[in-house]
């Protein structure tokens, strides 16, 4: 874990009010990207790998559909046959492989759209000052419970 | 939950659209205050998760399995106009990438899985962690309790949809019932994951949590070494 060296950088960096346990409360200066790696991690290995032993019956729409008749006129999806289709990778034989594939697919275009749209939207850091001055009035006291 | 093509008929599966779309642009307005340079890259991230934690479907009776939903989840995590984005997107991949979810019932899919459960989630997650003790206990017991309502709560926006302009004729009240019965226990799931990875994230980066920001800045005002300890272990 790195956390405790951002942490260090930030009370020497930062306000220089932090006490101790490197809980500024302007947490501006600390990376994410601790959080960010082992998260993408993560997606990627339920979405490729632990999706395999997932249930594969029918949610619980599907089954009150079912049972009481709601999908009668149920269509067939448009896009039915595009080579993703039901989670599955065409031409990939190995179901493990080709479900997996999929998922991995999806976590990147799904990161990769959404991080696009949000970065798109986000608010510009126009006036720097403005995080500084909201973290300064507030130093830190070490009172946090635990690391 | 993702509603297939000819479930719902063509003017509900259009005035759900204009729904889902104002949603989503008055999210889009909305989100522009939750992100910046450092959250945006983590909700791009909430997405990819929920995204991944929808493919694992877990058995919750005979024959019958869920999924999470992640409205809940996204909108503790970012933000709630980031997180009516964030299962936006998912669906939105979902339905053209992997043929889950209609194309036509999009404006349905997001209005029961990204609108009702954010608002509802979200809603009644300000409404817990303003009456519990603050503490990173009670954000994981909010984060529980607004997950597991919301998703019987988006059940029951599909069932008045379906009531609105369902394709065929079935007794609603039977319907709904079922909808509700199996969308608690499948939000039963849906609670845990939430408020394991809410709680997760709480325990590393709290300040990074939109839902914990009240709790980071009061808590460290506060010099009570005792009673400290104490009250986190209670709740």
């Amino acid at each position: 874990m790195d956390t405790n060296a951002n942490a260090n950088a930030n009370a020497s960096a930062g306000t220089g009010t932090a006490v101790g346990a490197g809980t500024a409360v302007g947490n501006g200066g600390r990376s994410a990207r601790t959080l960010w790696v082992v998260g993408v991690v993560l997606a990627l290995v339920l979405a490729g790998f632990v999706s395999f032993y997932a249930s594969s019956s029918p949610d619980g729409l599907e089954k009150v559909a079912a049972d009481h008749g709601i999908d009668e006129k149920a269509e067939e999806h448009a896009l039915g046959n595009s080579p993703l289709a039901d989670y599955r990778t065409e031409d990939v034989d190995d179901a493990r492989l080709s479900g997996g594939l999929a998922g991995v697919v999806g976590v990147g275009a799904t990161l990769a759209v959404g991080t696009g749209v949000f970065w798109l939207v986000r608010r510009r850091p126009a006036a720097p000052a403005a995080r500084n001055a909201s973290s300064a009035p507030a130093p830190a006291a070490d009172t946090r419970p635990k690391v | 939950m993702h509603v297939p093509d000819g479930f719902i008929d063509a003017p509900v599966s259009v005035a759900t659209g204009v729904v889902a779309a104002a949603g989503v642009a008055v999210a889009l307005r909305g989100s522009r205050r939750e992100l910046d340079d450092r959250t945006a890259p983590l909700a791009g991230l909430v997405a990819a998760f929920v995204f991944a934690a929808q493919m694992l479907n877990f058995p919750v009776a005979a024959g019958t399995s869920g999924h999470l939903l992640g409205g809940a989840l996204a909108a503790i995590l970012v933000g709630p106009w980031t997180g009516i984005l964030c299962v936006s997107v998912v669906l939105l991949m979902q339905a053209v990438l992997f043929a889950d979810g209609g194309l036509t019932a999009l404006g349905v899919n997001i209005t029961d899985m990204a609108l009702v459960t954010v608002v509802v989630a979200y809603g009644l997650f300000r409404l817990l962690v303003k009456t519990l003790p603050r503490t990173r206990a009670s954000v994981t017991a909010a984060s529980f309790v607004a997950a597991l309502v919301s998703v019987p709560a988006s059940a029951l926006a599909f069932t008045g949809f379906y009531a609105l302009g369902g394709t065929t004729d079935v007794p609603m009240g039977t319907v709904a019932g079922a909808m509700v019965g199996v969308h608690v226990l499948i939000g039963l799931g849906e609670a845990a994951i939430t408020a394991l990875t809410v709680g997760a994230v709480v325990a590393v980066r709290p300040d990074l949590v939109y839902g914990a920001r009240d709790l980071v800045a009061p808590l460290e005002l506060r010099t009570a070494p005792a009673g400290n300890g104490t009250e986190t272990k209670a709740a």
